[in-house]
C-alpha cells in the first residue's frame, strides 16, 4: 500500500485556494442522484452532513443517541479559535498556523493545519449566521479570551458552554435539511460494519438500538465522523456511549489507522475519587486563564494536606509552590495541555499531591477574586464553579479547586489525505476520527474548529471531487454480496458474545483494560511498561471472550451494545501500545520516559521519527503493517518547544 | 448507606409496566444518582437478570439525555440539577426512592426507563433555526448586537432538549421548550428575517405533535435543569400574536 497524502503542489498558503480551484465538480441534476452516508452527528458529522443536503445530495446520517443534538461535541466548553485578530494582539492565519504546528509538536501535516487556520475565521461568521449566541462585549462585537499554547487571545466562546451551542447550530442546519427531505436521520442506529464494493467503500451495517435489528443502507460514499477513542482508558471525560468501533471497523476493512498512540491527558479534571466512579469531568481550560496552578513547597505540609489535618487556605503565600509559573515563566499557567499535565503528574510522583489520594494539585481563584471581584468571576466561570461544587461538595470560592489530569481525546485517528479521505476509496473520515490536524497534542479550543472546519468548508468540496467520477454509477442495492456477508459477520460476533454466558460483567473488564492502559500507556510510558501491556492486554482479550456476562433479550439490549465496543476497545489498547513501542522518542502527549531532556521535557527526535505512522490491518492477533508517511516542514523551522 | 429503590419496569412500549422494588447496600455518598444505577446493573447482570434500562450519555449535566422521575420530580427535587449530577449524598440512609420514566403522551416509552422524545426534534425541524446555507455569509462582527439582548439570547440557548419540561407539565406541553428557541432568534438580529413564519410553524407543530396548551402552572419552570425562566413564553406568544396579525401563515 503506499500512502499519498495528495497535497496540492505550490506555495503552503496558496495550496488550498489552488485546490479548490483545480477541483472537480458535480451538476446539481447529478448530485441528485448521488448517496452520501454520514455515522456520527457531532460538529463533523452535523456539519457535514447539512452542507451536503444543502448542495443537493441524498444524505443519509447516523447516530447513537435519541436525537443528533446529543453528540459528545455538546460537551466542549470553553471555545474555539480562530485568527480573527479582533482584539488587535497581533494574530494571523500565519500565527495559528505556527501555533498549532508546534502545540502539535511538530507531528501534523503542514498543508492541512495551514487550511485550518485559513478558514478559522469562515466558522466564526458562519456561526454568527446560525444565530449561536457568542459572548460580546458592551460595544456589541465579540469577545475573546486566551487558551493554552498561545500568547493572542483568539478563543471565541459562549459562556462555558461553547460546543453546545456550535453544535445546536449545526443541529439546526441539520433539522432544516432534514425538513426539506434531501437528509434522512436514523437515530439510536449503531454502526457494525463498513461494506467495501470493489474497493470502494458503499454502504454501512448498523444495529438498530431499539428492534436489535440489523439494517443495510448503501451509498456512493462513506463519511465516518464517529469522534475519537479515549474510552479505550475506561475512565475518561468522554461520553458514556463515546467509542472508537465505527473507526475501528473501517481500519479492519482496509482504511489505514494513524498515530493511535497520540491520546491526549487533560490537565484539568476532577480527580478520581471512588471504583464505581463512570466517568470523569473535565474543567475548562479557559479556568487556568485566571486560575492559578500550585501545591505545597514542602512536602510534610502536603502530607498533612492528605490526612486532612489542615486545609488549603492554611497554607500561606510564601509556602506555595506555583509550579507552572515557577517552570514556565512565559506561559505561565497557559502552557500547552501534554505540559500542564506531566508537570502535574512530576510534582505528584515526588510526593506534593494533594487530595486523599495524593494524586490532585490545586487551581486557585483567590487572586482571580482579589483583582476582578467574585462577580466577574461568576460571570465568566459560573457555570463550571456549580459543576465542581456539586460533585466534590466543596465551594471553589472559598477553597481552592483540586484537579488532575484525565484522558480526554485522541489525536490519533483513520489515516487520511489531503481530501480527508481515507485509504479506502469513497471512505472520508472527519473531526476526532481522523488523525489529521493536532499532530501529538491538541491546543485547546482546536478540537471545535476543526470539526466545523471539516464539515462545513473541507468536505463539501472534496467529496464533490470524488463523486464527479461517480455520476453514471447508479443507486448501490443493498442485496449485493458484500453486504449479505458483512451483515452475517456481525451476527455471528453478537451470537458469539450472547453464548459466553460466563462470570464477568463487561464494565469489570473494561475497568481493567483502563487500569492497564492508565498504569502502562498513560501519560508516561516505557519500553517495559509497553510491552508487559501487549502482554496483558492480549490476555484480557481472551478472557472477555470466555468469561463476559451479557444478558441474551430481545431488542433493547444496552449490555450488548457496551460488550461490543468493549471487544473492539481490547484492540485498539494493543495497538496504541504498539505505536507508542515503536515510537522511541517523545513528543507531545506520547512522554516515552527513556527520552526526556535533562529538565524532564519531551526530547524528540526529527532524524528518525519525523512521519506519520500509519497501521495497515493484518488480522487481530497479527502485527499489523506500519507504512510511514513523512512529515516535510518547508514552512516552519523544527525545534524543541519551549514555553518558558 | 442503604437504599430501597422502587424501579418502573417495562419490557418495551406495548407490554404492561410495574413497579419492581430492588434493596441495594453499601452505596458510596459521593456515587452520582446514575452510578448507583450501575452498581444496581452490574448486579443484576450478574444475577442472569436484565439491568434496567435507562438514557445517559456525557454525565456532566449538558447532552440532555438523561431525564428520570425521582420520587416525583423530573430530575430529582434539587434545582439546576440534571439526574447524572444528582448525587447520593443528597439521600439518607434507609430512604426509598422512586424511579419513574418522563410521563407524558408524546413520550411513548421504549424500555423501562427510556422513552422516545423525538417530538422535540420534529419541533426544532418545524423552523427551530435560521435557514442561511454554508458560506456566503456576513464578517461575524459586521452586526453588532447589544450585549444585554445576547446575553438573555444565551439564556435561552442553554436548553439541553432533555424533555423535563414537558414532563413535569399537566397538561405535557413544550412551550418552555419552544419558547426557548424562539426566543433566542428572537432576540437576535439574525433571527428576524424568518421570526413570523418561525414562531407560527413551531407553534403549528406542537398542535400537530399533540403536546398540550399552557395554563400557566410554571411547573416547567421550577423543573427545567438549566433554569430556563417562563419570560421566553411570554416572548413567544408575543411574538407569535403579532405573526397573525402581521404575516399570517397561509393555512
Amino acid at each position: 500500500m503506499e500512502l499519498n497524502s495528495k497535497i496540492p503542489a505550490g506555495p503552503l498558503s496558496e495550496k488550498w485556494t489552488k485546490y479548490k480551484a483545480e477541483q472537480k465538480l458535480v451538476n446539481p441534476a447529478n448530485k441528485r442522484k448521488l448517496d452520501i452516508i454520514v455515522i456520527g452527528t457531532g460538529l463533523a458529522g452535523a456539519s457535514a452532513a447539512a452542507s451536503f443536503g444543502e448542495m443537493g445530495f441524498n444524505v443519509k446520517v447516523f447516530c447513537i443517541q435519541d436525537s443528533p443534538r446529543r453528540a459528545h461535541s455538546i460537551a466542549a466548553q470553553g471555545g474555539i479559535n480562530a485568527a480573527k485578530n479582533y482584539p488587535n494582539d497581533g494574530d494571523s492565519i500565519q500565527r495559528l498556523f505556527n501555533d498549532t504546528i508546534k502545540g502539535g509538536d511538530y507531528r501534523a501535516r503542514e498543508a492541512n493545519v495551514y487550511r485550518l487556520a485559513e478558514v478559522s475565521n469562515n466558522i466564526i461568521d458562519q456561526c454568527v449566521a446560525q444565530g449561536v449566541p457568542f459572548a460580546r462585549d458592551y460595544s456589541g462585537l465579540l469577545a475573546n479570551r486566551s487558551f493554552g499554547g498561545a500568547q493572542v487571545s483568539r478563543t471565541f466562546y459562549a459562556k462555558g458552554q461553547t460546543g453546545q451551542q456550535l453544535l445546536l447550530g449545526a443541529y439546526g442546519a441539520l433539522s432544516k435539511e432534514i425538513e426539506k427531505g434531501t437528509v434522512k436521520m436514523y437515530a439510536r442506529r449503531e454502526m457494525m460494519d463498513l461494506v467495501v464494493v470493489d474497493g470502494r467503500a458503499r454502504g454501512v451495517i448498523v444495529r438498530n438500538l431499539v428492534t436489535g435489528e440489523l439494517e443495510r443502507y448503501s451509498a456512493h460514499a462513506v463519511v465516518v465522523a464517529s469522534g475519537g477513542y479515549g474510552r479505550v482508558f475506561f475512565l475518561s471525560t468522554n461520553a458514556m456511549s463515546s467509542n472508537g468501533s465505527a473507526a475501528w471497523q473501517c481500519y479492519k476493512k482496509g482504511a489505514c489507522m494513524a498515530n493511535p498512540c497520540f491520546t491526549q491527558i487533560h490537565p484539568t479534571c476532577i480527580p478520581v475519587h471512588g471504583d464505581y466512579q463512570s466517568k470523569l469531568t473535565l474543567m475548562s481550560e479557559s479556568l487556568r486563564n485566571d486560575g492559578r496552578i500550585w501545591v505545597p513547597k514542602d512536602a510534610e505540609k502536603a502530607r498533612l494536606l492528605r490526612e486532612g489535618k489542615i486545609k488549603a487556605t492554611d497554607i500561606p503565600e510564601e509556602e506555595r509552590d506555583y509550579y507552572l509559573e515557577r517552570r514556565y515563566p512565559s506561559f505561565g499557567n497557559l502552557v500547552p495541555r501534554d505540559v500542564a499535565s506531566r508537570a502535574a503528574k512530576e510534582r505528584c510522583d515526588a510526593g506534593y499531591g494533594v487530595n486523599n489520594t495524593g494524586r490532585a494539585v490545586y487551581l486557585d481563584f483567590k487572586e482571580a477574586i482579589q483583582r476582578l471581584g467574585r462577580q466577574a468571576v461568576e460571570e465568566k466561570y459560573g457555570n463550571l464553579f456549580e459543576m465542581y461544587e456539586r460533585i466534590v461538595d466543596e465551594n471553589p470560592y472559598v477553597t481552592p479547586m483540586m484537579i488532575y489530569p484525565a484522558v480526554h481525546y485522541t489525536m490519533g485517528g483513520l489515516w487520511v489525505d489531503y481530501e480527508l479521505q481515507t485509504t479506502v476509496k469513497g471512505l472520508f473520515a472527519a473531526g476526532e476520527a481522523n488523525f489529521s490536524d493536532h499532530g501529538a497534542n491538541r491546543l485547546g479550543a482546536s478540537a471545535l474548529m476543526q470539526g466545523l472546519s471539516d464539515g462545513y468548508f473541507v468536505l463539501p468540496y472534496t467529496m464533490q471531487n470524488y463523486l464527479a467520477d461517480q455520476i453514471n454509477v447508479p443507486h448501490i442495492s443493498t442485496d449485493l454480496p458484500q453486504f449479505e456477508e458483512a451483515e452475517n459477520a456481525v451476527r455471528q460476533k453478537i451470537t458469539r458474545i450472547l453464548s459466553i454466558n460466563g462470570d464477568t460483567t463487561v464494565d469489570m473488564i473494561h475497568r481493567r483494560l483502563g487500569h492497564i492502559m492508565w498504569e502502562k500507556v498513560g501519560m508516561s510510558r516505557t519500553e517495559q511498561s509497553l510491552k508487559e501491556a501487549i502482554e496483558e492486554i492480549k490476555e484480557l482479550r481472551a478472557e472477555f471472550w470466555q468469561k463476559v456476562k451479557v444478558p441474551n433479550v430481545e431488542g433493547m439490549n444496552t449490555e450488548l451494545e457496551k460488550a461490543l465496543r468493549v471487544a473492539d476497545f481490547l484492540e485498539m489498547g494493543e495497538l496504541i501500545a504498539r505505536d507508542a513501542l515503536m515510537r522511541n522518542e517523545s513528543c507531545g502527549g506520547h512522554f516515552r520516559a527513556e527520552y526526556q531532556t535533562p529538565d524532564g521535557e519531551a526530547k524528540r527526535d526529527d532524524e528518525h521519527y519525523a512521519f506519520v505512522a500509519a497501521y495497515e490491518f493484518q488480522g487481530v492477533d497479527n502485527e499489523p503493517i506500519l507504512h510511514k508517511e513523512d512529515l516535510k516542514f518547508e514552512n516552519v523551522e523544527l525545534k524543541q518547544r519551549n514555553y518558558k | 448507606m442503604n437504599i430501597k429503590l422502587k424501579i418502573w419496569r417495562q419490557q418495551s412500549a406495548a407490554a404492561k409496566g410495574k413497579f419492581v422494588e430492588y434493596q441495594l447496600n453499601d452505596v458510596p455518598a459521593e456515587a452520582s444518582f446514575l452510578e448507583m444505577l450501575d452498581i444496581l446493573n452490574e448486579q443484576l447482570v450478574l444475577k442472569g437478570e436484565d439491568p434496567v434500562t435507562f438514557d445517559h450519555d456525557c454525565r456532566e449535566g449538558i447532552c440532555g439525555a438523561c431525564g428520570l422521575y425521582i420520587n416525583g420530580h423530573p430530575h430529582g427535587r434539587f434545582k439546576n440539577t440534571t439526574t447524572c449530577q444528582l448525587h447520593m449524598r443528597k439521600f439518607k440512609d434507609g430512604d426509598t426512592i422512586t424511579v419513574e420514566p418522563w410521563r407524558s403522551e408524546v413520550f411513548p416509552i421504549i424500555k423501562d426507563l427510556m422513552v422516545d422524545r423525538s417530538a422535540l426534534d420534529k419541533l426544532i425541524q418545524a423552523g427551530g433555526y435560521i435557514s442561511v446555507h454554508t458560506g456566503g455569509v456576513p464578517d461575524a462582527n459586521a452586526i453588532p448586537i447589544n450585549k444585554h439582548d445576547a446575553d438573555l439570547a444565551m439564556d435561552a440557548a442553554a436548553c439541553i432538549g432533555c424533555g423535563a419540561c414537558v414532563a413535569a407539565c399537566k397538561n405535557g406541553s413544550a412551550m418552555l421548550f419552544v419558547g426557548a428557541k424562539v426566543s433566542q432568534f428572537a432576540l437576535l438580529p439574525q433571527g428576524q428575517v424568518e421570526w413570523a413564519d418561525r414562531v407560527q410553524k413551531m407553534v403549528a407543530r406542537m398542535d400537530e405533535l399533540g403536546f398540550g396548551s399552557c395554563s400557566n402552572t410554571y411547573a416547567c419552570q421550577a423543573e427545567c435543569p438549566k433554569g430556563i425562566s417562563v419570560t421566553n413564553i411570554a416572548r413567544m406568544n408575543r411574538q407569535f400574536l403579532a405573526a397573525k396579525i402581521v404575516e399570517p401563515l397561509e393555512k
